[in-house]
């Protein structure tokens, strides 16, 4: 690896690690003012809990030295042996990716999960589950040429250049498994839950859009043509996915609206995500496009099935991430329906991966979500949550609206001693 | 003395002022108020649900005045706060007991 490509891959890292405190705004201004701080402690906690855990053994189970296709191995602990620019720059890109797989997941959850039992679930489930899948689809083996030791998605000839399967499949199929375990939040379908600040959410999307060409190019681990035809093609996609779902918005509910263009953004980018460096620029903008579309209409099922995956982690990454890696079927330039010899074997292959890393991540996280509620609860108390969670779990509020409200007297640790000082013994001041 | 309460659209709540201050009259008590009357609220869409949402923002103004003034203000409300469609509020005139001027502890008609 040249100087130049170790540069490239960190300031990659960089612009990833950008995309949670994005997802945090993005998730944060569609709630309720009562669960602002909630909904971005969520993802600002993760970026902490799975920075230490990376450290300690993450990168090990992730991309340790073993012939397992299934898991990484034990000799990295502490980032034991890993050393020089390539090893260390990719190990602190693909951290970023460990911490915003997880944080996905929140935007199932809002208003009603416990904190401490979301530390936990984090933990646990980014233990079992994502580091695992990392190394089905992002360990290219000893030689990296998808050989020995490789992950066995890779490996057998799957196509997810960024991860619409390790990162977004597998998000939003834990999330599904969560907002089943957790339920519906009080008052669901009665009471209207308003995104309480879209230019927020407008902001994180636009976060995610910027910190997501480190996401896509960044994977290419090299300063070259490979990465540019990623960075393209997720430009492509994603204002394509922008059109997509304004359209279906202006069709359905007669305004396009500033929400559905943050989303169709985010739905794009999912979508492309998996694709961005095997397909053209024009089949980009056809996966972006059509995931914009797609996705407008799979929030509603939410509604339909009765499950309240409060802001669309299924809709748009489940949904977006398996299409556009079941789309690389159809459209990749090497492999694809449309390309090459009307061969369906990839096609068939994509397809096997995305059930594969639903499935495994789905039943684990419905496991490990359950025993977490039987053994300390998951779900916040019903007072709680309807009081506000950012009260209940962290004792603030997000912003001070009412001058009126604004008073207050100091108590505790640090509170000004009001009563008079202590005068010596036996004698009493006036 | 007379307490005159209107309940205006809040992008109208400029050219009330303007109007009150070139009547005369130096001050008055705002409040950002929600409500709805015949308009009803309106619906919003996010991620396809629709949502209908009953209150409408609104402006309160209220003002303590000497009862021969009560008529003109409600005139300069009503004539400043108009847009001639559904939802330009309400202006009411309701009797006052006592006005204290907290400052000075001046009674009444002094203290407005």
């Amino acid at each position: 690896m040249v100087h130049a490509d170790t540069a490239w891959v960190m300031i990659s890292a960089a612009l990833v690690l950008l995309m949670t405190p994005g997802l945090a705004f993005f998730y944060g201004g569609m709630v309720r003012v009562k669960s602002v701080l909630n909904m971005l402690m969520m993802s600002f906690v993760t970026i902490a809990v799975v920075t230490v855990l990376w450290v300690l053994y993450g990168y090990s189970f992730a991309f340790g030295g073993s012939d397992s296709r299934l898991f990484g191995g034990l000799d990295n602990f502490g980032l034991h042996g890993v050393s020089g620019g390539a090893d260390l720059s990719f190990a602190a890109f693909q951290l970023m990716f460990a911490i915003i797989t997880p944080a996905l997941i929140s935007g199932a959850l809002a208003d009603r999960a416990r904190f401490g039992a979301w530390v936990a679930f984090v933990v646990i489930w980014t233990t079992v589950v994502y580091f695992p899948v990392a190394n089905w689809v992002f360990d290219f083996g000893y030689d990296g040429d998808a050989g020995d030791g490789a992950g066995f998605l890779v490996h057998w000839g799957v196509q997810d250049f960024a991860g619409g399967t390790a990162v977004h499949v597998n998000a939003g199929a834990a999330a599904l498994a969560v907002c089943l375990v957790l339920g519906r939040r009080v008052g669901w379908r009665q009471d209207p839950m308003r995104p309480h600040n879209v230019p927020f959410v407008l902001l994180g999307a636009a976060l995610l859009w910027f910190g997501w060409f480190g996401f896509n190019a960044g994977s290419a681990l090299a300063a070259n043509g490979t990465a540019a035809t990623a960075f393209v093609n997720t430009q492509a996609a994603t204002a394509a996915a922008v059109c997509g779902w304004l359209v279906v918005e202006r069709v359905r509910d007669g305004k396009p609206t500033t929400l559905g263009a943050a989303s169709g953004a985010v739905a794009g980018l999912v979508a492309i995500t998996p694709a961005c460096a095997f397909v053209s620029p024009v089949g980009s903008l056809v996966i972006g496009a059509l995931a914009g579309a797609l996705c407008a209409l799979a929030v509603g099922m939410k509604w339909r099935f009765g499950f309240d995956d409060s802001l669309d982690v299924v809709g748009i990454h489940l949904v977006g991430g398996a299409f556009g890696s079941i789309a690389l079927g159809f459209l990749s330039l090497t492999g694809g329906l449309f390309y090459d010899g009307r061969d369906a074997e990839l096609l068939g292959k994509q397809t096997v991966a995305v059930l594969a890393v639903a499935a495994y991540s789905f039943g684990l996280a419905l496991i490990i979500a359950l025993v977490i509620d039987r053994l300390v609860g998951f779900r916040l108390d019903e007072e709680d949550e309807v009081a506000g969670i950012d009260l209940a779990e962290h004792a603030e509020t997000g912003y001070e609206l009412h001058t009126a409200a604004g008073g207050g007297v100091r108590t505790g640790a640090g509170a000004a001693v009001a009563a008079p000082a202590k005068t010596p013994e036996g004698s009493v001041s006036a | 003395m007379r307490l005159v309460t209107a309940v205006i659209k809040p992008h109208k709540w400029d050219s009330v002022r303007a109007a009150l201050e070139a009547f005369g009259v130096t001050g008055m008590t705002v409040t950002e108020a929600s409500g709805y009357g015949r308009q009803k609220g309106h619906t919003e869409v996010y991620r396809g649900a629709e949502y209908d949402i009953a209150l409408v923002p609104k402006v309160r103004v209220e003002l303590v005045v000497e009862d021969a003034d009560a008529d003109d203000i409600v005139d300069v409300i009503v004539k400043s706060a108009q847009t001639g469609k559904i939802g330009d509020g309400k202006v009411w005139v309701s009797a006052v007991d006592t006005v204290v001027r907290v400052r000075t502890g001046e009674k009444d008609d002094a203290a407005l």
